[in-house]
């Protein structure tokens, strides 16, 4: 089976979706005759037409608020935003116009869009390249939130994605596009070509929405983490030898709470890792699940290791960072408390 | 107009009587909606505010639909979800009105853009209020309209007031909000709000630009809001009790009705007639609403209604909660 980086994922899921659904538009910053800064369009313009891949003025609530209405005539537009971190103008957009127009117009117009945006540290990218919003997207009514952690995961989520007749938040690690970055930022990272996850299935198929994987089998503790921190999490239980069971959550909303009540009523231990910062974020959201489901089956307290609550600084990156380092300690804490 | 009119004060009594929670009524303002609707062909989609039921009336959408989602009853058509006068109807060319203002600009742009791609010739018709073109989507919609020439109509509908605050303040420095346009490279025009046939006349053109793909038309309807903004509002806290009085523009019902009458295809008699006839259309629509329940007595959307259509299906969460609701 063909390797390929989670970019080349991303873009083949976008290319087999165009080529079997021409109702399917991408559109975004730099995303047309360039190809996205991030390549993740590249070669879509070319093939599809300049109608249906093409480049937007610089402004979100624009690219949104445009995909909103194109939505309700029918379309399927999936675009990108450059960075996690410039989506706030169009807050407002998927909030109170995606996210509602279902409920508010009693089905008579619906939203079916993808908003693609990369996310997460580890790029020196300062506090405005660096940012892991997730929490505000799963806060709100109507939204499903996807987080891949891998290429194969990434291309099927995307396809699901854009075929959801509701509006998807799909947060994409930037630090992942290359390979599975485990957070030791002073080795070079394995690219996807030498990762099994890298292995990417030629044309079309789904990872469903809302269903977890488990990335490690284990006794002593069930680690929940998304995105960049299930490598990490797989880091830090190789070096501290704790026995954990890696779930990779893929879907925040829906949520795959069954495969999470399973594991940690087996393991009776759980921590929650995530990059985004800690108070309100979506750990929160995840202890009070697993506190009202799994409560007499917890030998110690829910751990949380998270971002700091600070701006994502630059100097100070890998202190911010919670790396293999701060998550096994907390998995060691975690399992003798 | 006439029914427009009939239908507010009857609603605005009603929202007084406590049948409803909230209204928001049109005087003053009747020409501008009522006669753009004439101007567009079905399949031709409107992304109206708060202020542009003229659009449903116009176009024969029932009032007893509009009622029943003004009660928030049993027959309401959105089951309770949305506050009064909130209507949708893609059927109509009536995109659900959001309530958070100007939002639904960019999604005309955008609307217009999807049939532009699918080279259909259905237009979009964005509306928005003169307080509002000073939110960023405002100025979103035209740069995107101005940038891929979306066969879309953008209505700024000036009524003076944007609650209490003078629309000098949104226009700042510009003479007008039609020279909102000029900058973006969009041909604009500023009409005569309260005339009935101009303001047909000016959609007719704008929307024929549109349909033929010559791009988007910006178009400032100069008007009045004689009444309060809402029934939650009290004018005369900012603005002379005697302002209303004089009817700046002249009242848009009044003034086509002597244009009709000079022209010889309307009497007096006639007029008076038509407002008898078009109140007991109104009553009786209004009495067929109020046997299917107000907001607070009869009949009601179920509990229930209030978890489904958040997403095509339910997610398990939701399922979770709807049964912790008992429902």
């Amino acid at each position: 089976m063909p390797r390929k980086t989670m970019i080349d994922a991303i873009r083949d899921a976008m290319d087999v979706m165009m080529g079997r659904d021409d109702t399917v538009v991408v559109f975004g910053e730099d995303v047309g005759y360039f190809g996205g800064v991030f390549r993740a369009t590249q070669g879509l313009q070319a093939k599809y037409g300049k109608s249906r891949c093409f480049d937007t003025p610089i402004s979100e609530l624009g690219i949104v608020g445009a995909a909103v209405g194109m939505a309700a005539y029918g379309l399927r537009p999936c675009v990108e935003i450059q960075f996690a971190d410039y989506i706030y103008p169009a807050y407002d957009q998927i909030v109170s116009e995606a996210a509602r127009l279902r409920y508010r117009s009693n089905g008579q117009f619906t939203c079916p869009l993808v908003v693609r945006m990369p996310t997460g540290g580890g790029i020196f990218g300062g506090q405005t390249h660096s940012q892991s919003p997730e929490a505000l997207f799963t806060h709100v009514s109507g939204l499903k939130t996807v987080v891949p952690s891998n290429p194969s995961d990434a291309k099927g989520l995307l396809i699901a994605a854009i075929e959801d007749p509701d509006p998807v938040i799909f947060l994409e690690p930037k630090r992942l596009y290359n390979g599975p970055f485990d957070g030791h930022h002073e080795r070079p990272v394995t690219p996807w070509s030498k990762h099994e996850l890298g292995e990417v299935p030629d044309g079309h198929y789904t990872v469903p929405l809302g269903k977890a994987a488990i990335r490690r089998q284990g006794a002593a503790v069930t680690v929940l983490a998304y995105g960049t921190m299930v490598y990490v999490a797989e880091a830090a239980a190789a070096e501290t030898r704790v026995d954990a069971e890696i779930i990779d959550l893929r879907t925040l909303l829906p949520l795959d709470l069954e495969a999470i009540v399973a594991s940690v009523r087996k393991t009776g231990r759980c921590m929650i890792v995530h990059e985004a910062t800690l108070t309100s974020g979506f750990g929160a959201e995840l202890s009070a699940l697993v506190q009202e489901a799994c409560f007499y089956h917890l030998e110690a307290p829910i751990t949380r290791v998270a971002g700091w609550d600070t701006p994502y600084p630059h100097a100070q990156e890998w202190d911010y960072f919670p790396g293999p380092d701060r998550v096994g300690r907390a998995l060691l804490e975690t399992i003798e408390p | 107009m006439m029914t427009l009119r009939a239908f507010d004060a009857r609603m605005q009594m009603a929202q007084r009587q406590g049948k409803t929670s909230f209204y928001m009524q049109h005087m003053g303002e009747e020409a501008v909606s009522c006669a753009f609707r004439k101007a567009l062909l079905p399949g031709d989609m409107n992304f109206p505010t708060y202020r542009q039921a003229g659009l449903l009336i116009a176009t024969g959408y029932p009032l007893v639909e509009m009622m029943c989602q003004i009660y928030s009853n049993e027959q309401d058509p959105l089951k309770g979800r949305q506050l009064p006068v909130l209507y949708s109807s893609k059927e109509h060319g009536f995109f659900s009105i959001s309530g958070n203002l100007a939002t639904q600009y960019i999604q005309a742009v955008g609307w217009a853009m999807a049939s532009a791609i699918k080279n259909d010739t259905k237009i979009a018709i964005g509306w928005i209020g003169d307080g509002s073109t000073a939110e960023s989507d405002f100025h979103a919609a035209l740069v995107f309209a101005s940038t891929y020439k979306a066969p879309v109509v953008l209505n700024i509908v000036n009524n003076q007031w944007a609650i209490s605050t003078f629309q000098g303040i949104a226009r700042g420095g510009s003479g007008t909000f039609a020279a909102r346009g000029l900058g973006f490279g969009i041909p604009a025009l500023r009409v005569d709000g309260n005339d009935y046939l101009a303001v047909y006349a000016v959609a007719r053109w704008a929307v024929e630009r549109a349909r033929r793909n010559f791009g988007p038309t910006l178009i400032e309807h100069v008007t009045y809001r004689v009444g309060a903004h809402s029934s939650s509002d009290d004018p005369s806290a900012y603005r002379p009790r005697t302002e209303s009085d004089t009817w700046p523009l002249g009242d848009p019902v009044i003034r086509l009705k002597n244009h009709l009458i000079v022209r010889g295809v309307w009497s007096e008699d006639r007029h008076k007639q038509a407002e008898a006839e078009v109140l007991d259309t109104v009553i009786t629509a209004q009495k067929e609403a109020e046997r299917h329940g107000t907001l607070h007595s009869g009949g009601k959307p179920s509990v229930r209604d209030m978890f489904e259509g958040v997403f095509a299906e339910m997610p398990p969460h939701l399922r979770r909660q709807r049964q912790q609701a008992g429902v």
